[in-house]
């Protein structure tokens, strides 16, 4: 047992271990505080939160999880792109290859996917738990806005994604998707009044959206490069401000 | 005198505050933990979809959007593509944006309550639980060329040939929709003048406009159900 303690002194006594740990563990009150507030990922928290904002019947935790999953998606995301290829002639075999030829692979692919779909249901019901408790009302007004361009943006990042394996199913979904956007009234060249705008299949705002007429390899080029850089670069941007929001106005909830 | 009377003040706030650490960090650490072990074990067993390489010459039938846009897509049954592709979509999404601004009611701010929001709260779960039943339908009830299968049925292409369709004469269609927003946006300040003064006369607009174009959406569909109406408005340049 002395030995033990001698141990433990000799390891954190000494300059190394202070210049990465600069408090001890004791669980005092200013430890707690020093925890939080010396710490660059964990100081995106105040050193102290009301106490319901800690209460899982009252938040779902859902907020929290669905920022957790867009990181599992970010590095998944990033092991995927080693081993794909966002070219028409490749797209579909590299997805093969991860099924039934790269160690893991299945497993890794099969994690992004449903850890997208996971994301879209979380940030849904994060939004009905910020409704039910009236979290929007003075002062958060601003910063249920930003959450509902993150809710799109969501539904965007995993729209994006539907297209990259290049199969019947994305190609089709997008097809069906991207074909909303000619009926666009004054900008799709099927939509009411597009004749104003002279808008034509090769003009409108589909083409923009595909970069050709039809689902084609720019198609897939903009998907891959929005869904992996576009979106979650923007995404991330509102994230800041929303989590910067959620401090700056009190917490996640309740007048100030 | 005064710095003592202003300590008293501060000592008689409640202080409900608890330490992050661990009081919040711990949770979110299992939730981070339990959120992972569950998607990785459902990835080791469940494998994601994965269809033949895509082919422009033959679509798939259904071709379905991903299952978080297929409230729209069944709405492509009931409206044309501009209105339930675009528009709905945006009146959607404007209307989420205006909630905090419409609503000045200043109960029920962080807590949950029905009873001191009932006209709030029923409104957006009306909403909420209809874009899911919607998205429900076009998941699980639709099979070839979009035709509709309850969950015991086989799908087939041997379907019956749906009734057909018409539209309403043009000057009862613009009737119909002009009273129906006249009524929808008029009656309810003459019923409840007190609701009417309480939110004043822009939000109200703003509020009725999108809660009778909810409600209008559905009944538009109810419409085609019960009386294979197509368009309420049918014109060469637009139909509603």
């Amino acid at each position: 047992m002395k030995s033990l303690q001698e141990l433990k002194k000799l390891i954190t006594e000494n300059e190394i271990w202070r210049s990465v740990f600069r408090h001890g563990y004791t669980d005092t009150p200013r430890n707690r505080v020093l925890q939080i507030i010396s710490n660059v990922w964990l100081h995106l928290h105040p050193a102290k939160v009301r106490e319901h904002g800690t209460k899982i019947r009252f938040t779902w935790c859902m907020g929290g999880i669905t920022f957790f999953i867009f990181l599992f998606e970010t590095l998944t995301g990033i092991l995927l792109m080693f081993y794909y290829t966002p070219d028409v002639n490749r797209a579909y075999a590299d997805i093969v290859d991860l099924m039934y030829v790269v160690p893991f692979g299945r497993f890794l692919r099969n994690s992004h996917r449903w850890g997208a779909h996971a994301m879209v249901i979380t940030v849904s019901i994060h939004m009905l738990r910020v409704f039910l408790t009236g979290s929007y009302k003075p002062p958060r007004q601003f910063n249920w806005v930003v959450g509902v361009f993150l809710l799109v943006l969501t539904f965007l990042l995993s729209f994006t994604g539907y297209l990259l394996p290049w199969d019947q199913l994305g190609y089709w979904a997008i097809t069906v998707g991207t074909n909303m956007a000619r009926a666009t009234p004054l900008l799709g060249h099927e939509g009411p009044f597009a004749y104003i705008l002279g808008m034509e299949a090769n003009n409108d705002i589909r083409f923009a959206l595909l970069g050709g007429t039809s689902i084609g390899a720019p198609a897939l080029l903009r998907a891959y490069v929005w869904h992996c850089i576009g979106i979650p670069v923007i995404a991330s941007a509102l994230m800041m401000v929303h989590f910067w929001r959620v401090r700056k106005d009190g917490g996640i909830s309740g007048p100030l | 005198m005064a710095v003592s009377e202003q300590r008293n003040v501060s000592v008689e706030i409640k202080d409900d505050k608890v330490f992050t650490w661990p009081n919040l960090v711990a949770k979110e650490f299992l939730a981070a933990i339990f959120v992972t072990v569950g998607l990785l074990v459902y990835s080791y067993f469940v494998d994601a979809p994965l269809r033949e390489l895509s082919n422009p010459g033959q679509a798939e039938n259904p071709a379905k959007a991903p299952w978080y846009f297929l409230g729209l897509q069944e709405a492509l049954v009931y409206f044309d593509p501009w209105f339930a592709g675009v528009v709905l979509p945006s009146i959607i999404i404007l209307g989420l944006i205006v909630i905090p601004y419409v609503d000045n009611n200043p109960k029920g701010n962080g807590y949950y309550t029905f009873r001191e929001r009932k006209f709030a709260v029923s409104t957006f779960m009306f909403g909420y639980i209809f874009w899911y039943i919607l998205i429900y339908i076009g998941t699980a009830l639709r099979g070839p060329f979009w035709s509709f299968f309850w969950p015991w049925e086989e799908w087939t292409h041997d379907f019956p040939t749906p009734p057909p369709l018409h539209n309403l004469p043009l000057p009862v269609g613009i009737a119909l929709l002009l009273g129906f927003y006249f009524f929808g946006l008029v009656l309810p300040a003459l019923i409840n003048r007190k609701f009417f003064n309480k939110i004043g006369i822009i939000r109200y607009v703003i509020t009725m406009g999108l809660m009778v174009t909810m409600f209008g959406t559905v009944l538009k569909m109810f419409l085609r159900l019960a009386f294979n109406i197509k368009y309420m408005i049918a014109t060469p340049w637009i139909n509603i």
